[in-house]
């Protein structure tokens, strides 16, 4: 452990409960018997699907195209025969096209044991891989990886920082990747770091994961990697880029640009474990490691889930829910959305299921500015003064204050003694205020 | 049963109900010291005030069909008008302030959270400039007194602002004796053991005239250093304005009695008079104090300097409450220019936005 560091402006303490399902090794999902696959997994445009209804897939089959640059490839998770197209409602909200794939009796389990030389593969070949493979960013923003991944001509990269921060409370999913996969992780980074050549790597762990961060540095110097491990100090949102860049590099990525802009480029644990996947097996993005955990699930664990699982199935597996659930929730609970139907699908960015009982028991109180919102907040905004324009229609008073630079990381609602639904206004405030424009 | 609702979903143990019932807890070492300083006439007063202000915001609370006396902030209000009295006042004074407060600077505004200026402070400087000798007649705390009967007595401050204004030099210590202001054994005896004037360990432990709340300098930071450990409050406007008011004591308040320059007793003004009362909880209160860092600094030592104004250069000897006013009314402005530096802003940046808009 070189050294310790953290970003410095505002920041949050939440009760990180990690302890729920941090020593459960991850498992495998037994096969449900029906996926939902979303063509939506990503940020940006849907994928096309490629399959009709009683089209018959196979495991790791192309069944979703990118339909443009930001745009990712959705692959099935199984051998089986797609019984509908449909629209289902996702977790976040938002309605996509499934393919509800029923799923066969027989597995062909031994697709992607063989390991493929990478070694005379070009930065091009290994970043058309990522693109065919539909790896997306895994920490939840489930950006296009190889958009990330492409730098322009002239751009050179000082940094490669990968995210093993995880600074979401409950979830522990990038932790045990880290402990168990470690070798592929830090094998993975390195076929990244190929591709966007950078002159050094970082990997940015919290000091809550002591034992991943020796893991990692044992492994590091044993392979004799040029990885960099840096310890940083407790505080969410470290695992944003912007305050994972300011607490590794020390740079801030400018209002409205990219972390390329400042010469940088993240990736999370996960994605790197993808990346490796992709390049080492030729497997596509097909499942990943969700943490099902919250107060409410029975027995917490980690669990290797397809894409397109159902809730149901993996809470099923985690030993059902308790009688004082109160919440679901996709992602963690600083960012993560509630969801009501217990057959909403994973998609490629859930790290975690939840499934917590009452936590807030205060009603909305009138702001008091004390102002809490102001110290807390990572990006140096004024919430209390945004709410308040945004509550009386002032879309562009409140953008004026900085509105478009909110990530809706939660810090000020969750310090604000009054319980003021801020970031739901915020999320209202920049939907009418694209609209008013 | 199942809910959803927009992230986040946990939430800090801390609320606003919760923080005022911690500001009223923290006054009370300092209340219950000026009861056993000044008799049960002071606990009379206390619980005159915070039963009138709670009263009248029940009264208010019913008529706008909100919900808010279970927020506590009607107790607060009250105790610290309470706390803001001579203990010998007459009853009906706490009572005007009470309304005051409650209804023209709180509810005609909006309730809690609208308020512009600190509502038990407007209520004591409203009866202060209506009342004012009842406001400034003090008695002697029970533990100077040599008879039994409660003498009417100066208040530090008063008694150096009338000595100097007749033309006294000297120091603080000097004056106060020649006026015969009583210490009591114990400072004494410190003072002729350590050599610290008896005077200023009097004012810190609380043997001194002045309103029920006021006069223990110790038991107020007791109380202030338990608000910022709860973090209800930051270290910042406290530390800014009584260390702005030291700074300003020590350079220019030697001039009014013909010190000069860097000649200012700072350690008796500081304890003094409703210095630690005001900084510690009145001026950090959440409604009426700047919400960035940068304007809270400059709210602080503009609370300072004011303070250090009045008390060296004007006709009153105490300025703690309008100097806080003054500055809870310059608070939206200061709000409104002074802004936190965003995250990753940069000049050129902000220009090519407001293009496209």
């Amino acid at each position: 452990m070189s050294r310790i560091s953290t970003f410095r402006r505002g920041g949050v303490h939440p009760l990180d409960r990690k302890e729920l399902s941090k020593d459960s090794p991850i498992e495998k999902l037994p096969l449900p018997g029906e996926l939902l696959l979303s063509m939506s997994q990503h940020l940006g445009a849907p994928a096309t699907p490629l399959k009709k209804k009683g089209d018959s897939v196979r495991r790791g089959e192309l069944v979703g195209e990118a339909s443009s640059f930001i745009s990712a490839n959705v692959h099935s998770p199984v051998d089986g025969t797609v019984s509908d197209v449909r629209k289902v409602r996702l977790a976040n909200g938002a309605v996509a096209d499934c393919l509800v794939i029923k799923v066969d009796e027989k597995q062909d389990d031994g697709m992607f044991d063989a390991v493929y030389d990478y070694s005379s593969l070009s930065a091009e070949d290994l970043l058309a891989s990522v693109k065919e493979m539909g790896i997306v960013g895994m920490g939840g923003a489930t950006f296009p990886a190889h958009v990330k991944f492409s730098i322009p001509k002239g751009k050179k990269v000082d940094a490669l920082v990968v995210n093993g921060v995880e600074c979401e409370p409950y979830l522990t999913s990038d932790y045990r990747t880290m402990l168990e996969r470690t070798d592929k992780v830090l094998e993975g980074i390195m076929i990244i770091s190929r591709i966007v050549s950078p002159e050094k790597i970082m990997i940015g762990v919290e000091m809550n994961k002591m034992d991943a961060i020796r893991v990692l540095e044992e492994r590091i110097s044993a392979l004799h990697y040029p990885i960099e491990v840096v310890a940083l100090k407790v505080k969410y949102p470290q695992g944003d880029e912007k305050q994972l860049l300011k607490a590794t590099i020390g740079r801030e990525v400018p209002s409205g640009k990219l972390p390329l802009d400042i010469g940088a480029v993240v990736a999370n644990i996960s994605t790197c474990y993808a990346v490796y996947e992709a390049i080492v097996h030729h497997k596509p993005l097909i499942e990943r490691v969700v943490s099902v955990t919250g107060e409410s699930v029975n027995e917490p664990k980690n669990v290797i889930a397809p894409i397109g699982a159902k809730a149901s199935d993996l809470y099923a597996f985690s030993g059902g829910l308790k009688d004082d659930i109160n919440k679901l929730i996709s992602g963690g609970p600083m960012m993560g959305f509630a969801f009501a139907l217990e057959d909403t699908p994973i998609t490629k960015g859930t790290g975690g299921l939840l499934a917590l009982p009452v936590m807030i028991t205060k009603d909305t109180m009138p702001c008091v500015s004390c102002g809490k919102c102001v110290e807390h907040c990572p990006m140096g905004l004024m919430p209390n003064k945004m709410f308040r324009n945004i509550k009386y229609g002032n879309y562009q008073a409140a953008m004026d204050y900085g509105l478009m630079d909110c990530k809706e990381c939660g810090c000020c609602a969750f310090s604000c003694p009054s319980h003021i639904p801020l970031v739901q206004g915020f999320k209202l405030g920049k939907k009418l205020g694209r609209k008013a424009k | 049963m199942k809910s959803v609702s927009v992230s986040p979903h946990v939430h800090s143990p801390l609320s606003t109900d919760k923080a005022m019932l911690y500001v009223a807890i923290a006054l009370l070492p300092s209340a219950i010291w000026g009861v056993a300083a000044f008799g049960l006439r002071a606990l009379l007063v206390l619980l005159v005030s915070v039963a009138s202000s709670v009263i009248v915001e029940y009264i208010f609370s019913r008529i706008s069909k909100e919900d808010t006396i279970r927020d506590f902030s009607a107790v607060v209000t009250g105790l610290l008008i309470g706390m803001n009295m001579s203990p010998s006042i007459p009853l009906y004074i706490p009572v005007l302030a009470s309304v005051f407060a409650i209804v023209v600077v709180k509810w005609t505004f909006g309730g809690l959270g609208c308020n512009w200026m600190n509502p038990a402070l407007a209520g004591r400087v409203f009866v202060f400039f209506s009342f004012s000798s009842a406001m400034s007649s003090f008695v002697t705390p029970r533990f100077l007194q040599s008879s039994v009967d409660a003498l009417s007595s100066a208040t530090i401050l008063s008694s150096i602002k009338t000595a100097v204004s007749a033309g006294a030099s000297g120091s603080n210590a000097e004056i106060l004796s020649s006026a015969s202001m009583a210490m009591s054994t114990f400072a004494s005896d410190i003072e002729n053991s350590t050599g610290i004037s008896g005077y200023i360990v009097d004012a810190f432990i609380g043997n001194k005239a002045g309103c029920i709340g006021e006069v223990s300098a110790l038991l107020l930071l007791v109380g202030g250093i338990f608000l910022i450990a709860k973090r209800i409050i930051t270290w910042h406007i406290p530390v800014i304005y009584l260390g702005s008011f030291a700074v300003l004591s020590w350079i220019f308040g030697g001039l009014p009695r013909g010190v000069g320059l860097f000649g200012g007793e700072v350690i008796l003004p500081l304890l003094s008079g409703g210095l630690f009362l005001g900084a510690f909880f009145m001026a950090t209160d959440w409604v009426t104090s700047p919400t960035s860092r940068k304007g809270q600094v400059i709210y602080a030592v503009g609370c300072g300097f004011f303070t250090f104004l009045i008390r060296y250069f004007a006709s009153l000897p105490e300025g703690v409450s309008i100097a806080i006013l003054l500055m809870n009314i310059v608070t939206p402005t200061i709000d409104r220019y002074i802004r936190p530096k965003k995250f990753g802003y940069v000049k050129p940046e902000k220009k090519k936005k407001e293009e496209k808009a």
